[in-house]
Parts: structure tokens; sequence; C-alpha cells
């Protein structure tokens, strides 16, 4: 368990990065890209987390404690998954755009900028 | 190169960053610790401030500069796409044609699930400040709740709900207000993005002072910028035709 | 109520654009063309206004702004501090003067995207701005995803062009993965330390020797940061974005954004790593990598007949030139590469909008289709050998300055060989401009003949990015060309400036200091008297030895035809053809490099330090 999550964190970015390269379609480029940043936020929640913290939300009849896992990573994990978004929609976008021109999303045929 | 000479590259690089990484790992420390000296700083801070949800305290008033940066990359992004999909001279926008059925009860569903959706998207980001969730969660729930009509067959209705220049300046207009409320602070010499609102009661709706204004402000601005985003890739799905051209030589 | 202060200044420089830009977004549905372009251009100068007045501020060390009033108790906070410098801060007045001479250049510039545009400009502007004034790590990742985010979309404005939209892709999804590799260092180091502001950082880090983990976090960190500086072998989507990207986005990516990537190497590893990751370490790592950049670079470059790419080129191989100025750790190495950034800003700068000129008029960025086409009578002429010539080091340049005052830095570090590295690497890359400018404008020598079909970039006819081809050059795009190529020259003769440079260097270098000022609000001691950055006899020399290099080289390659191959040249050409297959623009072999690249750079810096 010491290591597992973090273990799946690399994973997950190097899997994604074999996506991209082994994509014949834009479209699973972009997700692949996605699915390597799927390795931040389980990299960044693992390096927050504490045995029995509990939820850094403390509703309503609870005493606040010091005793919650880190908040800290999770809003940066929230900024993060807002950039993938933003990323996301920017590559879908410019992948529409290379179907209209090119007629093709496979970057195997993708012959514009050799040299 | 070739894909196999590109996999070896590949296969090279992956293995040295691997052994790298397993030695970053070996010196982490132990899984599920409980020191995490910036968490042991932020939760009285959050309490300071009387704010009962930490991570939105973290978010909109410890580390305030990000957010406005987030909600910057957003808007952005949204002009970005909006540039990128704009329609060419060589297109042009057509009515949106009828696409094949929908079910009644599929429309059934969406039709009830719309006003339930919308309320829901607005407790998660009024209550940003006491439950989990905020503007961003809250915000993104209510730019779904309306393209519910378009599960429900009703492409039209989501246009007519949706001048689109109107979702454009909340988007614009509440991202500005980010920035301003942030340079109020400053003009009143507390900082920029201070937390300058009455504090109000710990756990109650009216408490953590400006969190839960920026929240509501955030909120309008995902939902804003939500709908025009998915407005555009809408566009290019439904309504636009491309004249023929030639086909690029390739 | 308001008293104004100086560490309001940094805030306000990053809000005031942000804030613009919404306003500009707002109005474009109803306002004219004109009035974007007014409020856009209002916004940048006074965002430079800021800077310039921050620059002003920080003279005597550093404006530390906590932002929500979160200062700092007994050495911690949770807030975000923003920490000005005045190589930052004189880095932020570079963005928003280019950004000013971009604006002016497109004055009259790519109609159907209005409103868009400028509104993407100003915010690509608050990111670079944000991104050199922060003072803290995770702060520095939001603003390095704000500047990519805006510029991804600039740099694909031409959607109807294929090459435009596919370069825009690699550019968007190389620089995002760097970027996602530096989020996973900053989870590491955070998870070692519970704190990501660099003065927090680096006091944390103070006298541990580097382990795994550090070794592991600096390498990620910075590999976002060196793809977006376009060290090889990461710099294969520079070529692609910048030979598409619309003129005045050029100018912003070629002359401020890249070098925001060495920007940012250097102030991580002076601020957080500087004690724990041994100096030779990081030394030899960059000497090797910023000599390989160099050489791809210039090849590339002279082999370049697209225009637009042959200066993106040569952005890469002066982008070498800078990382092995900073590999030096010096501070007058330091002071010499800022020097030479500027320069070198101005003079690319106005060297792709000479090249935007000729796209508007001639509808090709092709050195064989433009060959004798423009005439010498024209004001462009000179301005592009001019340009051509201070890119080569010519005295008393921008560049050149820069390049001198880096040279010596290199002789006193102990490395006097590396004043041929910089003779060499100038010289090529600017008898390579110097090559295309001749024949464009001039006619000289043999016309290139026909694209071949492996190279196919260029072939197509383009659109002008005007709305209609341009008879005559409007006033106000020689007006933006003329303050380029001035303010580079201003940097080579006006000997304030350098002094100023030369004595912000002694403070960028100084951790202790920063982390006192940042977190005690210690005031900064006096740096010891800077090193003398102005032109010496040497660098005069050396100046004026590559320029006539350069000539000697354009020369050459103007009037001596294909040459006869000889077993050694032949063999020479075919090894280059290889590394120029390299550059396929294919979207996977990007990634493997970028991969490749990032375990090169563990090995060279982790090898070394195995126990």
């Amino acid at each position: 368990m010491r290591i597992f999550a973090y273990a799946v964190a690399g994973w997950l970015v190097l899997v994604g990065a074999m996506g991209i390269l082994r994509s014949r379609n834009l479209i699973q480029a972009t997700v692949s890209l996605s699915v390597a940043q799927s390795g931040t936020y389980v990299l960044l929640l693992a390096i927050g987390y504490q045995w029995e913290g509990r939820a850094p939300v403390f509703s309503p009849g609870s005493t606040p404690t010091s005793d919650v896992v880190d908040p800290v990573v999770q809003a940066m994990a929230l900024t993060d998954i807002v950039v993938s978004a933003t990323v996301t929609a920017l590559l879908l976008a410019l992948t529409i755009q290379i179907e209209k021109t090119h007629h093709t999303v496979d970057p195997d045929k993708l012959q514009q900028l050799k040299g | 190169m070739s894909r196999r000479a590109r996999l070896l590259v590949f296969a090279l690089g992956a293995a040295g960053l691997a052994v790298m990484f397993a030695f970053a790992v070996a010196g982490m420390p132990p899984f599920g610790t409980s020191e995490h000296p910036y968490r042991d700083l932020a939760v009285p801070a959050a309490l300071q401030h009387r704010t009962a949800n930490v991570v939105s305290s973290v978010n909109f008033d410890q580390r305030a500069l990000d957010t406005l940066g987030e909600e910057v990359i957003l808007l952005s992004s949204v002009i970005g796409t909006a540039a990128l999909l704009r329609p060419t001279r060589r297109e042009s926008r057509r009515p949106a044609t009828r696409g094949g059925r929908v079910s009644d009860s599929t429309t059934l569903l969406s039709y009830l699930l719309l006003p339930v959706t919308v309320l829901i998207g607005l407790d998660v980001v009024v209550h940003g400040h006491l439950t989990p969730g905020g503007g961003f969660q809250g915000g993104v729930v209510l730019a779904t709740a309306v393209h519910l009509l378009y599960l429900a067959g009703r492409y039209e209705s989501l246009q007519r709900l949706r001048p689109l220049s109107w979702y454009v300046w909340t988007e614009g207009l509440s991202a500005a207000s980010f920035a301003v409320l942030g340079l109020v602070g400053l003009a009143l010499g507390s900082g920029f993005l201070a937390n300058i609102a009455p504090l109000g009661s710990f756990q109650s709706l009216l408490s953590a002072g400006t969190v839960p204004i920026l929240n509501i402000v955030t909120g309008a601005a995902v939902a804003g910028g939500g709908v025009v985003l998915l407005a555009q890739f809408f566009a290019q799905a439904i309504g636009t035709t491309q004249l023929p051209t030639r086909r690029s030589t390739s | 109520m308001y008293r104004g202060s100086a560490s309001d200044l940094a805030p306000l420089a990053v809000a005031l654009p942000i804030v613009m830009a919404c306003v500009v977004l707002v109005v474009q549905r109803w306002a004219s063309r004109r009035l974007a372009d007014l409020l856009a251009m209002v916004a940048a100068v006074a965002a430079l206004g800021l800077c310039v007045a921050l620059v002003a501020a920080a003279k005597d060390g550093r404006v530390v702004t906590w932002s929500g009033g979160w200062e700092p108790r007994g050495g911690r906070s949770v807030g975000v501090v923003l920490v000005v410098d005045q190589l930052g801060a004189g880095f932020a007045c570079l963005a928003a003067g280019l950004t000013c001479c971009a604006l002016l250049y497109s004055w009259r510039y790519l109609e159907t995207a209005h409103g868009h545009y400028h509104a993407l400009m100003l915010l690509f502007l608050a990111g670079m701005i944000g991104f050199v004034l922060t003072g803290d790590l995770f702060n520095m990742f939001v603003f390095f995803e704000l500047m990519g985010v805006s510029a991804f979309a600039l740099a694909g404005l031409h959607i109807e062009e294929p090459d435009s939209v596919q370069g825009s892709l690699n550019f968007a999804l190389i620089n995002s993965f760097g970027a996602y590799l530096s989020l996973m260092g900053i989870g590491l180091l955070y998870a070692r330390t519970g704190q990501l502001g660099f003065a927090q950082l680096g006091a944390k880090l103070a006298g541990h020797p580097a382990d795994g983990l550090i070794v592991g976090a600096f390498v990620l960190v910075t590999i976002g940061f060196l793809v977006k500086a376009a060290m090889a072998p990461m710099h294969f989507w520079l070529a692609d974005a910048h030979a598409v990207a619309p003129t005045p986005v050029c100018v912003l990516m070629s002359g401020v954004m890249v070098e925001m990537g060495v920007y940012a190497l250097a102030r991580v590893y002076l601020t957080v790593f500087a004690t724990s990751i041994p100096a030779p370490v990081v030394q030899r790592t960059f000497l090797t990598m910023g000599l390989l950049t160099a050489a791809v670079g210039s090849l590339m470059c002279f082999a370049q007949r697209h225009l637009k790419r042959l200066l993106a080129y040569s952005t890469i191989a002066h982008v070498g030139l800078f990382l092995i100025g900073f590999a030096l750790l010096r501070p007058d190495g330091l002071a010499g590469v800022a020097l030479y950034v500027v320069g070198h800003a101005g003079v690319k700068g106005a060297l792709f909008l000479l090249v935007g000129l000729l796209l508007d008029r001639f509808q090709t960025l092709d050195e064989g289709k433009l060959f004798g086409r423009v005439g010498g009578r024209h004001p462009a002429c000179w301005m592009f050998l001019v340009a051509a010539l201070a890119l080569a080091g010519l005295p008393p340049s921008g560049p050149g300055l820069g390049k001198a005052i880096t040279e010596e830095a290199a002789s006193a570090a102990g490395y006097p060989w590396l004043s041929v590295v910089f003779v060499l690497v100038s010289a090529v890359t600017g008898a390579a401009v110097l090559r295309a400018g001749l024949r464009v404008f001039l006619g000289q020598g043999h016309r290139p003949g026909p694209i071949e079909p492996a190279h196919q970039i260029g072939a197509e006819p383009k659109k002008p990015e005007t709305e209609h081809p341009l008879r005559r050059t409007p006033s106000t795009m020689l007006v933006a060309i003329g303050v380029l190529l001035a303010g580079s020259v201003v940097v080579g003769v006006v000997p304030a400036l350098a002094q100023a440079v030369g004595h912000g260097a002694g403070f960028f270098g100084d951790q202790a200091g920063y982390v006192d000022q940042a977190l005690f609000a210690v005031p900064a001691t006096p740096v010891p008297a800077s090193p003398a950055t102005w032109w010496s006899r040497s660098g005069l020399l050396l100046g004026a030895a590559s320029t006539v290099l350069a000539v000697i080289i354009a020369g050459i390659s103007l009037h001596v035809g294909s040459p006869e191959r000889g077993r050694f040249l032949s063999r020479m050409i075919a090894g280059f053809e290889l590394v120029r297959r390299l550059h396929s623009g294919h979207i996977g072999d990007y990634v493997a490099w970028l991969i490749f690249g990032a375990a090169m750079l563990a090995a060279l810096i982790g090898l070394p330090l195995l126990p």
C-alpha cells in the first residue's frame, strides 16, 4: 500500500504518453492526454491522504479539528481539473478544424509540417 | 520516424523516467502520514475566517490568486474555442436540422430533471463555503442543466433559452468582478483579494466573508463559460455546413 | 483608505490586463474594430507603465506582496506571495512592451477574429506578467497554464490554413504534457516539504543533500519550463507553432514566451534547489543540453527556406546560448543572458514583422518564390539587413552586447572555448537571415529551385493576414518594426540599462536574501559591486568577428552552387538529412522525444549524485 498509489500515478502518466504516441486518431490522443493528467490527480490526492483523516469540511454540529486530509492538495487538484477541461476543449476544437482542412484526423497522415 | 523507432525512443525514455520516479517515491514520506505542515496552517486560517469548508477557504481566501488565474484560464479557453470554431468564409450557419426521434420517457425525464438540476447547481454554489462543492462544481452543474433541453429533443428551445451573448457577458463580467473584488481589497489597504466582507458566524449561511461572494461570481462565470463552450461544439455538430471545396493536397 | 505603496503595483499589473480583456470581450459586440484596438492598446501601455514602475521600486532589492493580506508570522503563511526583483520586473516590461508593438502592428489585422484576438492577447500578457512576478511554485504553474492556453488559441487563429491548425495542436499537446510533468514535480516537492512558496521551499531544502526525491522533483518541475523553452530534444513544437501563428503572436512567442522557460528554470533552481543540487552537476547538464540545442537550432535554421520557420529555428539556437549562459551560474552570466534576451527580442520581433509584411503582399513565405520580388528601395530592405547583422552580434546592437558579456562570463568561469560556440551560432543564424534578406530584397545569388516534395511546408500559397493583400505598407506596421529595432539598439548603447541589469542579476541569485526578504521582511543587503557589464575590447572584437563570419557564410551560400558531392560532404549531408527528418510534424514522435529528453535530463543530473 505504501507505494501503490504513487505507482498508479506514474503508470497513468506513462500510459497516457503511450496512448498519444500510438494513436491513429487525434481525439484518442486528446483523451490520452487526459489519462496522463489523471496521474497528477492521483499523485496529489495520495500525497494529501491521512489514515483516518476526515474530510476538511466542518458541517454544522461537528467540531473543527486538524485531523483532516490535506485541503491544499484538493484545491490544487481542482485547479488541475479546470486546466484539463480547458485544454481538452481547445484540443478538440483544433481537431475539428484539422478534420475540416486535412480531411483526416490520423496523425500519420498529417504531412504539412515536415523539416 | 517509423512506428517502431518511435516506440524504441519512448521505451528508452520511459524506462529512465520510471527509474527516476522509483527513486523519488523511495524518498517520499509514508503514505497516509499525519504530517501535513501546510494543512496545519490552513485549517486554523480557515477557522479564523469562519469558513467551514477548508477547501473553499484555500481556494477563495488563502490562495485566491490561484483561483483568479484558474478562472481566467477558463475564460481564455472559452474565448479561444469561440475564435477557433468561428464560422469561416466558406461556411454558413444553417438552422438546426431535426435529428432522430427522442423517446417520450427521455423527454419527460429531462423536463423533470431540469428544475431539480438547476436547484442543485444553485445549492452547490451558494453553500460552497459550508458544504463540499463551490463555484466551479455548481457552475458545471448549472451549465449541464441548460443542456437537458437538448436531451429532451428541444434544440430550438435550447437556442431560444440561450441568447449566447448574454452568457458571454456573464462570463466576462463575472471574471472581471473577481479581479475587481481583489482590487477593492487593495484599495482598502487589506491586500489584493483579501477577505474584506464581514465574517458572520461560523457554519451559517452568512459567514466566511468574501468566500461565498467569490463562489457565486465563480459559479456564474463557470456556468456562462460552460454554456458558451458547449454551444460552439453544438454549432459545429448540428448547425454548420461547409460549402464544398477542393480536397487539400496531402 | 487607500494609501498607495510599491507593493500594490505587482497585483495591479496582473489584474489590469485581465479586467481590460473582459471589457474588450463585453464591448466587442457593438464596438467597432478601432475601439477594441484602442482598449487593448491602452491596457498594454498601462501594464507597461506599471512594470516600469516596478523596476524602479525594486531598485534596492525586491518588492514583496502577500496576496489576501496573509503576511507571514514567524516565517509561515498560507498565502501566495509575489516577489518582484529587477530582472523579473524587467521581463514583465519586455512582455508588455512587445505586446504594445504587436498590437500596433495588428492595428488593421485579422479582421474575422476581432475582439477575440484582443482579449486573448491581453490574457496572454496577464499570464506572462503573473508568471514572472510570482514567488510561489503552484501559482507559477497556474500562470504558466494561462500563458499556455491563450497562446495555443492565438497560434491557431488562422483556422483555414491546414498547417496552422496542425501546428497549434502540436504546440498545445506537447506543452500541456510538459506542464503536467511539472505538476507531478510540484506534488513531489509538496510531499517532502509541505510548502509551495519559493522562499519556504528554499528554506526547507537548505542544506539537505540531494536525494532521489529532490532530483526527481527538480527534473519534473523543470521539464515543463524546458519544453516551453524549446530545449532539444523537446524543441520540435516550436518551429511548427512559430511557422503558423499570426505574425504579431510570433513576436510574443519568439521574443519572450520561449525565454520565460529559461527564466523559470533559473528562478526555480536559484531559489529552491541551489543548496541541495550541487552547482557543478547543474552546470555540466545545462552546458551539454545548451550545446545540443544550439547545434540543432543553427543547423536547422540554415537549412530552411520557409522564412518564419527559419526565424523559429534561429530562436531555438539562441535559446541554446541562453541555457549555456544560465549554466555558468554566475551573476554576470545571468546579466549577459538578460541583455541578450532583450536584444534578441527586439531584433527577432522586427524580423518576424518584416516577414509578415512579405506575407501580406506576396502571399508566400518561401525564400525561392520571394526571390528578388521586393526591391532594394523599400524601407523594409535595409531594416531586414540591419536586423540580420544585429542578430549576428554586430556591435553596438543589443544581442551583440548580451553575447559579449556572456562570453566574458564564460571565460571567467573557466570555459573560454565557449566564445567559439557563441561566435559560430550567431554567425550561422545571422548568415541564414542575411542570405534570405539578400535573396528576397536584392535578388542576389542564384534563385533557389522549386520546393522538394519531401519538404512540403510553404509549398501552398498562403492567405494574407490582412483582409486584402497589401499594396502599400501601413505606417503603423513600419512604426512597430522601427520601435522594435530601435529598442534592440538602445540596449547596446545605453550603459545605464546594462548597469541596472548587472545590479539586478546580483539580487536574482541571492537565495538567502530572497528568503529573508520574502518571509521575514528583512531589507535586502546591498549586493557586491556588480561586475562590469559593458562592452570590452574582446567583446567588440568577437562581435565584429561573428558579423564578418556571417557575411562570409551568407556570401558563400549565395554564390557557390550546390557543392560537388565529395565523399565527406555527402556523408555530412546524409547525416544532416537524418536530423532533418526527425522534425516530422508527427505528434507521436514529439511525445517520444519529450519523454526521452526528460530521461536524459534525469540521467545527467541523477547519475553523478548516486551514492
